[in-house]
């Protein structure tokens, strides 16, 4: 038995997309969050482009670990289970989701302490094992929920609200996930939506392990002067690869482009990426050269942003194991019992 | 050499091998002929983690009274292994004997003048006969199975049969074995003394038993119970549960139109992920387990409690070693009972399932996730090193086709769609269990924000004081449920009314069984109940308060079990009495029957005289 989506009621102006939901129908609770949270910003960007997939919202099944931007699953799609797990741990808590039903959309949301510190472990093997899901760090380069301690991705030389410097390396999770083989690879920045929303929209539709670094400062412990997750240092730093299109089949082929201006994949659902190239010779279907232009831009003092890598034809982890294409967990006792004539067979060789 | 000791169907061979030489299919062999000779014998393999040359040992008690704990001592010592050539002697009991190959010649010196030496040039006889090294190492095995044949009476046309099944369709790898073993054979009865001492005379002791190993019996329940991912990661003595689960599933599991596979296993890059993608997997409405030991049970604490807190129905096997890295873990204790029961930080409990023999291994392995399922919480089922990797003579399996699977309580669309209340955290009937939903299951209704605490029924966030109390004690609650439904206690009554009574559970009931009868010739007759969960039914405390003081068998130092049953049945401690064996090794009859009698008689425990009690 299938039940057709209710929509809420709502004001007869709201827009609705092609399920009737208004954007409304993807909202959650109200945010706690300190005001200006570049937090609520990736919550409002989430909220969108689930609206504008025309995403059924209670097939979306949200994973976090622990922090401010762990919180932030409880604010966006309502409609939706999630599951505030422990501190470093939504990769796994993902990964057994994912194995036990193949059919949701599998959407991780943590922070840059829970990714990069306590649970780096997690966040690299969930990758390298390819895990079907789009996986969101709020990155704040620093930890919001314990009150302003540096995180695994200050930079070095970064400045704390209290004048300490930072004098470790930072961990770029971008690179190490290109290095493990995340088959979707982007970066962005909380304060640009219109970069934003169309990554999540690919990720999401992205059949692989799909990676989004998001810049997402955090007002009350790093916004300030020396610090370089402020606001004011990522505008200024800002170097985007391309700006991204998400266009999906009935969406009707507008714009006209030069030859060489844009870049288009085309995703395995049939979704077409619209790459409008924003800077020259770069090629995101090459990893390599993804890892390399990387460090260069680094060395240069930029923050790359954009869709850094795709791969568009990805593998999963459902696929390499080899499950059956009916969810686990809706295997029936027929399926899963061998019963007592199997188990006399069992017997009858162990005498 | 007739000055030796002589016994029928009551003797412990002992195997000393060097590992990987091939003399496990070997020593299997030799074993299962004794099987099928309807003798029941228990079999144990010693494996040190840290000696050179890689020793390994494989003991055979055979008891025709069917004593399947260990022994201790060693009648008869196949010495297969020069490294441990001295430590090996030295344990065979006054009067025994020992097996060697006599190909080079040994002064006398190695020899101990109180035991009867037997030689067989095997080595020489190999290479005589093959030119082929790995064929030599190989045969040289089946060889010595063959003069045991004739040192000891086995029948050869059972090893002959054991053989063919083995080989079935390769005539060409059974012949060679067939041949080796009538070499030995031959070579025995006519140059040696045949039969020892040590006889098997044919019985039918055995019936239709299996012989089997508690990891792969456990590892066949969790097939049966449903459990379709298994997240893991390798340690002795666990990692043969979570393979066996793999072959299982290969072979049960498997799409016939597909060949696809209806499980997932993974394994993960350590506990907490193991853990982790159990919960979340769990969480999500498929039924998932992971397989580990003491060090990983350590690691998976935090995750452990958010289960219990979630209320997300994890099965957890333990296969318990001792203590902490290399070494000793890989022998065998019952030292993680509270470190499960009392899992994670905050206020917790947990189920807690302990077999006794792989038979039970398979029942829990199978009842742990309707239990889990039904109770929505982490259930955990300890086995040990000695059930876990041994392969013991139990009961067979059985299965009744009319059962399914309990998945407890999950509102459906349908429920959901037709107006029912849905309250994640809401006692809708009184046991203490909350309805749950599986994610994605109706498009308005039923979805919940999943948290530790901070939450009311309605798994609205709320940080107020009485909202978490509340939850508190509805979990409270629910593990008053769980005592009725988790395995009830086995109580065994005493040939005579006594005010002693004795508590066991797990891998020492063999021995315990076969103290009973030793203390009862010895006049101290025991009420005895075998403790098979956590949380305690109420007949535990019951049996406590019927007998004046109590004796706890154990194998910890700590006396966890008594612990656990003083705290949480407020037991007065000198009731309490604990034998503790703790040495790694499994425990015995001859150890509980002396630390019993000793405390007995200490305590003036003497042979009830009195009118029946109350
Ligand atoms: C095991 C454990 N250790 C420590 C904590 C405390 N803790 C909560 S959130 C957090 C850091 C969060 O930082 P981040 O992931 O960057 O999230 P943010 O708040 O910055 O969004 C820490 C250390 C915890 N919850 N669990
Ligand atoms: S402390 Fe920082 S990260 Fe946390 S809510 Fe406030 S601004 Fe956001
Ligand atoms: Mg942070």
């Amino acid at each position: 038995m299938s039940f057709l989506p209710k929509p809420k009621l709502h004001h007869p102006k709201l827009p609705v997309n092609a399920l009737g939901f208004t954007r409304r129908d993807y909202e959650g609770a109200i945010s706690t969050l300190c005001a200006g949270c570049g937090h609520d910003s990736i919550s409002a960007a989430i909220i969108q482009a689930c609206f504008e997939l025309d995403i059924e919202p209670h097939r979306v099944a949200k994973m976090s670990g622990i922090g401010c931007s762990s919180k932030t699953p409880d604010y966006f799609l309502g409609a939706s289970h999630g599951f505030n797990s422990v501190h470093g741990r939504m990769p796994s808590v993902l990964t057994g989701a994912n194995l036990a039903n193949r059919d949701l959309t599998y959407l991780g949301v943590s922070g840059d302490g829970d990714s990069a510190s306590i649970g780096f472990g997690q966040f690299a093997h969930s990758i390298r094992r390819a895990v079907n899901m789009t996986y969101i760090v709020e990155n704040n380069g620093v930890y919001g929920l314990t009150k302003g301690q540096f995180s695994a991705t200050s930079d070095k030389g970064s400045k704390a609200k209290k004048g300490a410097i930072n004098n470790d390396e930072p961990i770029d999770l971008v690179g190490i996930a290109l290095q493990l083989g995340a088959t979707f690879v982007a970066r962005s920045f909380s304060g640009d939506k219109t970069q934003l929303v169309p990554l999540i929209k690919a990720a999401l539709r992205h059949p692989g392990p799909a990676f989004i670094d998001c810049i997402s400062p955090c007002v009350a412990f790093n916004n300030h002067e020396g610090s370089t997750k402020s606001y004011d240092f990522v505008r200024e730093h800002n170097e985007a690869m391309n700006q991204l299109d998400v266009i999906l089949g009935r969406d009707p082929i507008s714009a006209e482009y030069a030859p060489g201006e844009v870049r288009e994949v085309t995703q395995h659902d049939g979704s077409v990426l619209r790459l409008r190239k924003l800077h020259e010779d770069y090629d995101p279907t090459d990893r390599v050269a993804a890892m390399h232009h990387l460090h260069e831009r680094k060395a240069a003092g930029e923050i790359v942003t954009g869709l850094l890598y795709i791969d568009p034809e990805p593998e999963d982890l459902h696929h390499h194991l080899d499950t059956v294409a009916m969810p686990l967990n809706r295997l029936d006792d027929a399926a899963l019992v061998p019963g007592s004539a199997a188990l006399d067979k069992v017997n009858a060789a162990l005498r | 050499m007739r000055s030796g000791v002589t016994a029928t169907n009551d003797f412990v061979v002992k195997f000393a091998n060097v590992n990987g030489s091939g003399s496990a299919s070997a020593n299997q062999l030799f074993a299962k002929s004794i099987l099928r000779m309807g003798i029941p014998i228990a079999s144990r393999n010693i494996f040190p983690s840290n000696i050179q040359g890689l020793p390994t040992w494989f003991e055979v008690r055979v008891s025709g009274e069917g004593h399947l704990g260990r022994r201790g001592g060693v009648d008869l010592m196949v010495a297969m292994n020069p490294q441990t050539w001295d430590r090996d002697i030295a344990e065979i009991d006054p009067g025994g004997y020992l097996l060697y190959d006599s190909t080079r010649p040994m002064p006398a010196s190695r020899f101990r003048s109180d035991i009867n030496v037997i030689g067989v040039p095997l080595t020489q006889i190999c290479n005589a006969n093959y030119t082929d090294a790995r064929q030599r190492q190989l045969l040289k095995n089946i060889m010595y199975v063959g003069a045991l044949s004739a040192l000891l009476n086995i029948e050869p046309p059972v090893v002959e049969q054991l053989l063919a099944e083995q080989y079935k369709g390769k005539e060409k790898l059974a012949k060679p074995n067939r041949d080796a073993f009538h070499m030995g054979r031959d070579w025995a009865l006519k140059n040696l003394d045949c039969p020892l001492g040590l006889t098997l005379e044919r019985s039918d002791a055995v019936g239709d038993r299996i012989y089997v190993e508690g990891n792969a019996a456990a590892a066949l329940g969790a097939v049966y119970g449903g459990a379709t991912v298994c997240a893991w990661y390798p340690i002795t003595p666990s990692t043969s549960l979570a393979e066996a689960f793999e072959r299982h599933c290969k072979r049960f599991r498997t799409e016939a139109e597909t060949g696809r596979k209806r499980y997932a296993i993974v394994q993960a890059e350590d506990e907490l992920a193991s853990i982790g993608i159990v919960i979340g997997a769990a969480w999500n409405g498929a039924r998932a387990f992971t397989a580990t030991s003491g060090p990983g049970i350590s690691l998976m604490q935090e995750f452990v409690g958010l289960a219990y807190f979630a209320e997300i129905p994890a099965v957890i096997f333990d296969v318990q070693r001792a203590g902490p890295s290399t070494g000793m873990p890989t022998r065998t204790q019952q030292s993680d009972v509270l470190s499960a029961a009392y899992a994670s930080h905050g206020d917790t409990k947990q189920v807690v399932l302990l077999p006794e023999d792989p038979r039970e291994c398979f029942d829990f392995g199978a009842s742990a996730f309707d239990l889990a399922d039904r109770l929505q919480t982490p259930v955990f089922v300890l086995l040990d090193l000695d059930i876990g990797m041994n392969d013991w003579l139990c009961e067979p399996f059985a299965w009744d086709d009319s059962r399914q699977l309990d998945r407890g309580k999950v509102m459906t669309a349908e429920e959901l769609e037709a107006g029912r209340t849905f309250g994640r955290y809401l006692d809708a009937d009184g046991d203490g269990i909350p309805f749950r939903t599986y994610p994605g299951t109706h498009p308005q209704k039923g979805a919940f924000f999943t948290r530790g605490t901070s939450r009311d029924r309605f798994a609205k966030y709320t940080e107020v004081g009485s909202a978490y109390a509340d939850n508190m004690e509805r979990l409270l609650r629910k593990f008053d449920t769980a005592k009725q439904i988790v395995p009830h206690p086995v109580e065994r009554p005493a040939a005579q009314p006594t005010r002693t009574g004795v508590i066991y559970y797990g891998s020492s009931s063999a021995a315990m069984k076969e103290a009973l009868g030793q203390l009862e010739a010895d006049g101290i007759h025991l009420d005895a109940m075998r403790i098979r969960a956590f949380p305690f039914h109420d007949d535990v405390l019951d049996f406590i308060a019927r007998h004046d003081r109590v004796f706890i068998v154990e194998q910890n130092r700590d006396a966890q079990l008594r612990t656990l049953i003083m705290t949480e049945g407020n037991v007065d401690a000198s009731r309490l009495i604990p034998i503790l064996h703790y040495d790694g090794t499994p425990i015995t009859a001859r150890f509980i029957r002396a630390a019993v009698a000793d405390r007995a008689s200490a305590l003036k425990v003497v042979p009830f005289a009195g009118a029946a009690a109350e």
